[in-house]
């Protein structure tokens, strides 16, 4: 018998290093289901997930709707724009609302950092976070660590380089822990402006130059300039950003044989990453995709036996 | 090793010799027809599986392609249970279209998991036909569900437990039956409810 310790997906701070490797066994013998010509099980029938997304998502939520799907879960879409938060209503409000329907897994993304956590104390069904605010982004981090496993056949041990908007990126909060907690070493580099003060308290070594952080690195992890968060305060130039912190070939050749390129997506080419490297066969971005909907069924199948358990339960 | 009492069904001699004897039924069935394979439920299903399949290749003197199947996704008390069994992954690399397939796991008790099985298959592709191999028989079905090789046929009770131990996964080589009060083997938990996949099969 196979369960995560917890009732709700919250972040990767609360998983141990056992619910790590469950998730991604599970997520492996997932996979082939995707395969199939019927890409389709039941182990989801008659269950309900709800997915709220207050926050625009277009790969996120189609790999958790995918893997909705893939279940045989029926779904109900609610967003931001179309739904009731734009009416005034406040979160607790409309989370009570959605437990009203009695739906077995709610999947919310928000801006708010803990808005998935208040959702998962007030309410009985299992709840995923796909993303909260500058927080966590638990499934992107199981994601990455399956795509790396199944690349390298290990997490411990291997060098692991994150390069970008440390500060804005959830992404990296979430993989830093993941990786840390599975035994990898882990770098973080950016622009001193986009990397907070004490972000080695969560396990990471941290530097300003990208030679130090990609030097000997298995996997090396570029995260998007979010240009959307931060009009001009944090950088002179995206042209000054790609010079020191932007993925090159010439730069690649630091890291180890045979390391790896990721990126949660969506891709700014010319800005954090070159589009020769990003379209190289060592990079693996691609298959981060395929393995966002398997990571997401193992997800919502494991999580799927423990709805009515009692909600508040503290989340570690 | 951790010892298990109870009374001994079968030992590995006559495992081996049962083996065989249901080989050469296959054999004698499918032998002439071009496409079939074989498929084994995990988990005990497969080291059976794998074992009958080199004695039908040495047979008919052609490779026999061997699948794995695992069923959990297909069980039908999925909603009722709160703990998710473990999924282990499906391995079926060729295609079962039009081909005649022998499922093989090694206790069928209430016929679940055969139901199980065969919705994973269907899932897969359309086969010529499904036959199953099991290596006990128990008894007490709760479906329509029959085997077209069985290796033994057993009394029981309902509330015991067959329990075959195989080499390949736990290091020796024989099925014994438990009575009510012994827990069943390894790590699981012992079971008074039947479900498939557990306790001694379905």
């Amino acid at each position: 018998m196979a369960s995560l310790s917890q009732k709700d997906l919250l972040s990767i701070e609360q998983l141990s290093v056992d619910d790590i490797g469950l998730v991604l066994d599970t997520a492996e013998a997932l996979r082939e289901v995707s395969a199939r010509a019927v890409k389709k099980v039941p182990a989801l029938r008659g269950k309900t997930v709800i997915n709220l997304f207050f926050e625009p998502s277009t790969r996120t939520r189609s790999s958790f709707e995918l893997a909705e799907k893939r279940l045989s879960a029926d779904i109900l879409n609610f967003s931001a724009s179309s739904s009731s938060v734009t009416k005034g209503e406040t979160l607790l409000d409309t989370a009570r609302n959605l437990e009203a329907m009695a739906p077995d897994i709610i999947v919310i993304r928000h801006a708010s950092a803990g808005a998935p956590h208040l959702l998962g104390t007030e309410c009985r069904s299992s709840v995923v976070n796909a993303g909260d605010g500058m927080h966590e982004h638990p499934t992107q981090a199981l994601l990455d660590a399956l795509t790396v496993r199944s690349m390298k056949g290990r997490l411990e041990g291997l060098k692991l380089a994150i390069i970008g908007d440390i500060s804005h990126s959830r992404v990296a909060r979430s993989d830093t822990l993941l990786f840390h907690k599975m035994g990898a070493e882990v770098w973080v580099c950016g622009p001193p402006t986009l990397i907070p003060a004490d972000f080695h308290l969560l396990g990471a070594r941290v530097t300003g130059f990208m030679e130090e952080a990609i030097e000997g690195a298995d996997v090396v992890m570029m995260l998007r300039l979010q240009n959307e968060r931060q009009n001009e305060a944090f950088i002179p130039s995206t042209r000054e950003y790609f010079n020191l912190y932007g993925l090159s070939r010439e730069r690649m050749r630091g890291a180890r044989k045979n390391a790896i390129v990721m990126h949660p997506g969506p891709m700014n080419r010319g800005v954090e990453i070159e589009s020769e490297v990003a379209d190289a066969d060592y990079s693996v971005i691609l298959d981060q995709v395929a393995n966002g909907v398997a990571t997401r069924m193992a997800v919502l199948y494991l999580l799927s036996g423990n709805s009515g358990l009692k909600p508040g339960r503290e989340s570690r | 090793m951790r010892k298990i009492k109870g009374k001994s069904l079968m030992t590995a001699a006559e495992i081996d010799l049962v083996l065989t004897r249901m080989a050469a039924e296959i054999v004698e069935k499918l032998g002439p027809e071009e496409a079939f394979a074989v498929i084994g439920i995990r988990r005990r299903g497969v080291p059976l599986a794998r074992r009958l399949c080199r004695r039908i290749e040495a047979a008919v003197k052609r490779p026999v392609p061997l699948g794995i199947l695992d069923i959990t996704l297909y069980r039908d008390d999925l909603t009722a249970i709160g703990n998710r069994p473990m999924l282990r992954e499906t391995l079926i690399d060729f295609d079962i279209d039009n081909r005649s397939l022998v499922l093989v796991d090694d206790v069928l008790y209430t016929g679940r998991t055969i139901r199980s099985a065969l919705d994973g298959l269907v899932d897969l592709g359309r086969p010529r036909r499904v036959q199953l191999a099991v290596l006990v028989d128990r008894g007490h079905r709760e479906l329509p569900i029959q085997a077209d090789y069985v290796g033994k046929t057993v009394q029981t009770e309902e509330d015991e437990t067959v329990e075959v131990r195989l080499e390949e996964e736990d290091g020796e080589e024989r099925v014994v039956l438990l009575g009510k009060t012994q827990p069943a083997a390894g790590t699981r938990k012992a079971r008074g409810a039947k479900s498939p996949g557990r306790g001694g099969g379905a």
